[in-house]
């Protein structure tokens, strides 16, 4: 780890995807002319906020030793219910649609939390049957937003910044505080780092995972209703394979599988790195194509670097 | 009492112990469930268990059937494999791309090879670096998908002939009556069974799935024992490309996006543990064949075809659940 002391209180190290960061920043700021002006990178910004917002909540829950499949089914639900309800008014449908999030989280929580099983199988599973829920809600159609209020909330900016990024960077404030400054903070990390250890310190580890898995469930469906709004539609797939990258971008951020480690300031790294990636390449006319095979080789590499720069620790890396 | 007459043999002796056919059951949960909902599917509509329906079931599970058996091997070796349903986009488009270019016999060897390769890049990565194979796997997800974008330039690909190529055997073909994927599957689930089960190949594997430090102090080498999972994996998605490419006659850039987690839904829902050391080939096949009935049944029931994973939501986690409250002797778990 590239660890500068003293950077922040003597306490905070630098990731290594932030000097990732900077450079592929430094990198495509000279390859591309428009790579570095301040429409183009609020742009960023509002590209990765929808990954960036399931990321911020994901890191909690795989602090904490598990794992969320579901957060693509519960963004497509999400972003369905916020739409569709908008003839009951448009607060309705989005308070619906965010409620629908933490109620499907809390149930993955709890099933998580009471049966024991493992949170893998469990949003697995729940990433099916969610999916089904959606057809079922839609009828396999997609819905597009009469109310121009809420299609334009999506495109509306406070002076020259976008709403949508200001709501990203808020909401990651907020979770960085919360993981950091309060209990549940730091009783996510001891119930990810040991589990045994933590039940014996006497913390409500059920409660902590149930708390976590609401949490994500919130973003994901807060993700769900701004991708929306940005569209002003909702389509029935929406959201398929989010939860592969937001994994990766979590990942990339430094956030042990395993539990027990990790930072919101990594995931807004690891986030970060994937949508200066797309919009760089993009900038570049690199076919799309090839930010797959960019981004794949990277999260190997941060791999390859994490197990040759982490002295091997007798627990071995497994689900 | 009970409890003697369960450790005392010759008390059971010669007659039928009611605690015996409890624990047989429990531990057999999953054929238990599997005849059980075929007998419930049987009661709604009367074309379910008809030879011809059974068949066209057995059919279309026979593509993630043969992928769930490598993955099963993966696993039980105590690993997870998610580039499976990248993979299989790849093999079927570089077969079908190549089979007009270079002739079916030469596509078919040249899938194959580049296939292997992947399994053996994950091989590698897994085995040999031993870095984790959730991540590992989902990178090359995401690498092999892009791969195949690449290759294809985005554009779908298909056979210009398809009447008149030997390689519709593979999709469409019959052999003594019987599908030939469905031979396939069951070639290959027979192979892989009897290498798990009375190999020492088999017992390594376990070992290495189950305990991969002890496997080491016993002179297992726990590297290259992964590093075959992987390749056996690799095989398999490459003979279900064989049949996906060959029924279709064609292939999409992401046909086989999602497969990777339809096919462990199988492996789970089948009682095999995702900690890996435990579980067998014919668990998987029962497991990807209730997914099958379950699709079939609740469509012959007038149900549109996504109450199917709805229903596989709450299947897959009772499934886990009880297998887990049957271990631990109580339902819920105890901490709070």
């Amino acid at each position: 780890m590239i660890s500068i002391k003293g950077f922040f209180r003597g306490r905070t190290t630098i990731q290594p995807i932030w000097v990732f960061v900077i450079a592929i920043f430094i990198f495509f700021s000279f390859m591309s002319e428009y790579f570095l002006s301040l429409s183009n990178i609020t742009n960023i910004l509002v590209q990765t906020s929808t990954i960036g917002l399931i990321a911020l909540g994901m890191t909690y829950v795989m602090i904490n030793g598990n794992i969320d499949l579901s957060v693509g089914a519960i963004l497509g639900l999400a972003a369905s219910l916020a739409v569709g309800l908008q003839d009951y008014g448009l607060t309705i449908a989005i308070i619906a649609a965010l409620a629908s999030g933490m109620l499907l989280g809390a149930i993955n929580g709890l099933v998580v939390w009471k049966t024991g099983v493992n949170a893998f199988i469990v949003t697995l599973g729940a990433m099916l049957g969610i999916r089904g829920l959606i057809f079922l809600y839609t009828g396999e159609q997609s819905f597009y937003s009469m109310n121009f209020a809420f299609a334009d909330f999506g495109a509306s900016t406070i002076g020259p910044i976008p709403v949508l990024a200001i709501i990203f960077l808020l909401c990651t404030l907020v979770m960085h505080l919360v993981l950091t400054r309060t209990g549940h903070g730091r009783n996510t990390f001891a119930v990810g780092g040991n589990p045994e250890a933590s039940i014996d310190a006497g913390i409500r580890l059920g409660r902590h995972m149930m708390i976590n898995f609401i949490i994500v469930g919130f973003f994901a469906a807060l993700a769900g209703v701004l991708l929306a709004s940005q569209m002003g539609a909702a389509t029935p797939n929406l959201g398929r394979d989010y939860e592969l990258w937001t994994i990766t971008a979590v990942v990339l951020g430094g956030t042990k599988l395993t539990g027990g480690y990790g930072s919101i300031v990594g995931t807004l790294g690891g986030v970060l790195a994937i949508g200066i990636l797309r919009n760089g390449m993009n900038l570049m006319q690199v076919p799309a194509f090839y930010v797959l095979v960019v981004l794949g080789l990277i999260l190997i590499s941060v791999l390859i670097i994490d197990k040759k720069l982490n002295v091997p620790s007798t627990k071995e890396v497994r689900i | 009492m009970a409890s003697a007459e369960q450790t005392n043999p010759q008390l059971l002796n010669g007659r039928i112990s009611r605690a015996g056919i409890l624990s047989f059951l429990s531990a057999q949960g999953i054929l238990v469930f599997f005849l059980l909902s075929m007998f419930v599917f049987s009661l709604f509509s009367e074309q379910f268990l008809s030879q011809s329906n059974i068949m066209t079931v057995v059919r279309q599970a026979s593509i993630i059937g043969i992928i769930a058996v490598g993955v099963t091997v993966v696993i039980i070796g105590g690993n997870l494999d998610l580039s499976v349903g990248s993979m299989l986009s790849f093999a079927t488009v570089l077969v079908v791309d190549l089979h007009d270019k270079i002739g079916p016999m030469n596509a078919i060897l040249v899938m194959f090879a580049f296939t292997l390769l992947l399994g053996a890049v994950n091989g590698f990565l897994i085995g040999l670096m031993r870095l984790n194979s959730l991540i590992v796997t989902l990178a090359m997800l995401s690498v092999i998908q892009g791969l195949v974008l690449i290759y294809s330039g985005g554009q779908n690909v298909d056979i210009a002939n398809q009447d008149g190529t030997w390689f519709a055997f593979f999709g469409r073909g019959y052999v003594l009556g019987i599908a030939v994927p469905v031979l396939l599957f069951g070639l290959l689930a027979l192979l892989m069974q009897i290498v798990m089960s009375y190999t020492g190949y088999g017992r390594r594997i376990f070992a290495v799935g189950g305990n991969p430090m002890a496997s080491v102090y016993s002179g297992i080498r726990r590297n290259w024992c992964v590093f075959s999972t992987y390749l056996i994996s690799a095989f398999c998605v490459a003979c279900a490309a064989l049949v996906l490419g060959s029924r279709v006659m064609g292939s999409q850039n992401n046909v086989g996006q999602g497969y990777e987690l339809l096919v462990l839904a199988g492996i789970i829902l089948g009682g095999t543990s995702l900690l890996g050391g435990a579980g067998s080939i014919w668990k998987t096949v029962i497991g990807v064949l209730i997914l099958g009935f379950i699709q079939n049944g609740l469509l012959l029931m007038g149900y549109p075809y996504y109450t199917q994973w709805i229903v596989t939501w709450v299947i897959i986690i009772l499934a886990v659940w009880l297998d887990l409250a049957n271990k631990r002797k109580r339902l819920l778990t105890t901490h709070s």
